[in-house]
């Protein structure tokens, strides 16, 4: 356990030679900034680029009790292939599973570019023994995942044990091994701002690859104001210390429209260097379709029915 | 090839992500080629006139009236006249009714006049439709509400309508400015003329027709057109009660000097050089936001910028390198460009008062900051400029410089922030950021300006008081307070 009362190791060394500052946020002027970028207008080529961004970004997600191989097996070949109609479009990120779905995962995509993220550490609660989350974080590395999805102890954070949080973090990395790790903060339990602020900062700070809003098992998941206000932190590390760190919103994305200011956000906070699958995934199980279908708008200039698309 | 393969074609996916032009429609506003001044009710030839221009593109959108000293007379006898026969007996709910029409009619006219206002006055349409527009109705609106309730507004005074007002008015909010004086006016039941400015006359004689519409008697409200020459006859006539004037200092001064002695009222809401103060507590992303919104909105055509920007020394650095960064990402161009957050300089006259201040900053010492951005060849432009290392004895810390160019200042304490706030012959608004409470109240309760924002800037509302302190003029517009000017409270 780490020696740290007020501030978690590691969380303010980039900010050497000045005092830490974790900073502030303030609710309503984040609040306007975020909805004064949704109302970018987007048109044309700019929106068949975000379009087709967007479905590289894609984390396609299925994460139910009802989960089957056979579930699994579909959502696997949506994935490498989105629109069986259209073969300029790209395959999507990857897809995002529970634990005892991964080995089916892994096998569908094989050969593909489509990654396999898998949730662990007692997701979506966290309320488990860091034994526990260690080995199941073991278990999903060892059967082939290339991304794990924590979640952090808020019961820990929201009691102000934020070196409990930090350790978590800093041994679910030691553990992820070469996979990627991204922390989800689950905005929604989090309360305020400030706190979501905070949290970004300290799983930055325990070496998250990618930060995370949602578990997509509350409501009131990703919003566009929390997102900006986790880009934010991204930005403040990355001006302290270079390093660049991953983001993702996920839960409540549902349409291309919302994808597009979400990309929007995105870009003009962080600017093009963000405007990657490396640094930027989208977490939706519903969203593909709608994207696809804009895309085929944009590109025949008509709509076509919902029936012209899989339903995996 | 197949048609769909071909539209395929046409679309091919960019390597970088640039933003297609998304303009808003210009022919949602038609224009007529040649426009005379509203007078009782009915257009007036103009004698004499002038061409307004688009100053983004320098082409040309209409004539307009010159308005000559019989016009003025004209249009000040006409609202005489209606406020003699008839305007002053209406009973005042009736006055709130027409004020409503008004009102309701702006809002659903409000994109076609969006369009026009950016057309002619240079600015984003995403601020004309955002801001302008909304802010125009809610000011009728919210005085239609004021005028049956005078006598409550004033408790145990008697509020009656002075008579004749004449309204001068500037070119960076062209309808807003319009709506703060004739939605006030009418509603205490006075008559009006109004001159809008030189450069901007298009949305007030589109304004008249939605007077048409809301069947408003004629004369209650006269408009005419022209330049300097215009408003000082508005000014002088015999006819009017009372004269409130938006604009330049210098012209402020002018008109006081011309009243004096002669009994009518006179409010005056004149220049500014605000400071906004950033303590090193603020929430700094959220006050970069401000710090862009204060000194950028409206290309800085705003008499309350934030033009002086006051950062606690500690945190100096962060926030530059944050503004820096912020402004690359600002898109200057088109301003019917739905996406476009600075448009085009008003005019030519302030397009070389802005460089001449600019140089003057450089000559004196002070450090440039442009982001790189390409400007349009035709029309007026400007860069959005940062200016540090300024000290608080530079023109550009001293004078209004009415642009889009920010001075960027350091103080180390509390008493310092105030004392370099209030340094100044200005006095209309000031911002504060700071998470702490107690501070924004400390820092109110000190600072000489009419308006003091705490966490968000440029921040307007109908039932807000706006005005300024010293040298940005005094009486307020808003609110109660702004009924006050427009009354005989005997």
């Amino acid at each position: 356990m780490a020696q740290a009362p007020v501030l978690p190791r590691g969380f303010e060394l980039p900010l050497e030679p000045r005092l830490p500052r974790i900073g502030s946020v303030d609710a309503v002027a984040l609040e306007e900034r975020a909805a004064s970028l949704a109302k970018r207008s987007i048109k044309r080529e700019a929106k068949v680029f975000a379009l087709d961004l967007a479905v590289r970004m894609m984390d396609l997600t299925t994460l139910e009790g009802q989960d089957t191989p056979g579930k699994v097996a579909a959502l696997a070949s949506k994935a490498i292939r989105p629109d069986p109609g259209d073969p300029s479009v790209p395959s999507v990120a990857a897809i995002c599973v529970y634990p005892n779905l991964v080995p089916t995962a892994v096998q569908r995509v094989e050969g593909s570019s489509v990654k396999v993220a898998s949730v662990a550490t007692a997701f979506p609660s966290g309320q488990s023994p860091l034994e526990a989350k260690l080995d199941e974080v073991r278990w999903v590395v060892e059967h082939g995942a290339d991304e794990v999805d924590m979640v952090i102890d808020r019961g820990a954070f929201l009691s102000g044990r934020y070196a409990k949080v930090y350790d978590e973090i800093v041994q679910v990395k030691e553990t992820s091994g070469d996979a990627h790790l991204k922390v989800i903060l689950e905005v929604a339990e989090l309360g305020t701002y400030d706190n979501v602020r905070r949290a970004s900062l300290l799983a930055m700070a325990a070496g998250a690859d990618f930060i995370k809003t949602s578990t997509g098992k509350l409501p009131g998941a990703a919003t566009l104001p929390v997102t900006l206000c986790m880009l934010e932190a991204i930005r403040d590390v990355h001006e302290e210390t270079g390093r660049m760190v991953g983001m993702k919103p996920a839960g409540g994305i549902r349409q291309a429209k919302q994808a597009v200011q979400y990309l929007v956000q995105l870009h003009e906070t962080l600017g093009p260097g963000w405007l990657t699958p490396d640094l930027y995934r989208l977490g939706a199980s519903s969203l593909l379709n709608d994207v696809l279908m804009q895309l085929r708008k944009e590109k025949t200039g008509t709509y076509q029915s919902p029936d012209y698309f899989t339903v995996d | 090839m197949t048609e769909l393969e071909r539209k395929q074609d046409r679309a091919p996916v960019p390597s970088e992500w640039t933003y297609a032009s998304a303009p808003e429609a210009r022919d949602l506003v038609t224009l007529q080629d040649r426009y005379g001044h509203y007078v009782g009710g009915e257009w007036l030839e103009a004698r004499e006139t002038y061409t307004t221009i688009s100053p983004a593109t320098e082409e040309p959108l209409a004539e307009v009236g010159q308005a000559t000293p019989e016009e003025v007379q004209a249009a000040v006898d006409a609202a005489r006249e209606a406020y003699a026969n008839g305007w002053s007996d209406v009973s005042p709910s009736e006055r709130a009714k027409y004020l409503f029409r008004i009102a309701r009619i702006l809002q659903e006219r409000s994109r076609e006049f969006a369009v026009l206002e950016s057309l002619n006055g240079g600015k984003p349409i995403k601020e004309s439709r955002d801001v302008d527009l909304p802010l125009s109705a809610a000011h009728f609106f919210y005085y239609a509400g004021w005028a049956d309730k005078l006598e409550y507004a004033f408790p145990n005074r008697k509020p009656r309508p002075i008579g004749v007002a004449g309204q001068i008015i500037p070119w960076n909010f062209p309808l807003l400015m319009l709506a703060w004086k004739i939605a006030p006016a009418l509603a205490a039941g006075n008559t009006v003329v109004l001159k809008p400015a030189e450069t901007t006359p298009l949305s007030a004689l589109l304004f008249c027709d939605v007077l048409r519409q809301a069947e408003l008697p004629p004369g209650v409200v006269n408009i005419v057109t022209g330049d300097g020459r215009t408003g000082a006859e508005i000014v002088k006539s015999d006819g009017v009660d009372k004269v409130a004037f938006t604009g330049s200092t210098d012209v402020g001064k002018a008109i006081q000097r011309e009243l004096a002695g002669t009994g009518k009222k006179l409010t005056l809401e004149l220049g500014g050089k605000a400071a906004n103060i950033i303590f090193d507590d603020a929430a700094l992303d959220q006050a970069v936001e401000g710090i862009i919104n204060g000194i950028y909105f409206n290309q800085g055509h705003v008499c309350c910028a934030g033009s002086r920007l006051l950062v606690q020394e500690s945190i100096y650095e962060p926030v530059v390198e944050k503004l820096k960064r912020r402004l690359t990402t600002l898109r200057v161009g088109d301003p019917l460009d739905k996406n476009t957050g600075v448009g085009a300089i008003n005019s030519k006259q302030q397009l070389d008062k802005i460089q001449e201040l600019v140089a003057s900053g450089a000559e004196e010492g002070a450090e440039i900051y442009q982001p790189p951005c390409r400007l349009p060849e035709q029309g007026y432009w400007f860069a959005p400029t940062v200016f540090t290392n300024v000290a608080q004895s530079y023109r550009i810390a001293q004078e209004e410089i009415f642009g889009p160019v920010l001075s960027i200042l350091t103080f180390r304490t509390p008493d310092e922030a105030v004392e370099k706030a209030n340094n100044t012959p200005y006095g209309l608004s000031a911002g504060v950021w700071t998470e702490k409470g107690s501070r924004i109240l400390w820092m109110a309760e000190r600072l000489r300006a009419g308006v003091v924002w705490a966490n968000t800037y440029n921040r307007f509302d109908p039932s807000s008081p706006f005005g300024g302190y010293k040298e940005s003029g005094f009486g307020r517009e808003g609110g109660r307070h702004g009924l006050e000017p427009y009354l005989d409270l005997t």
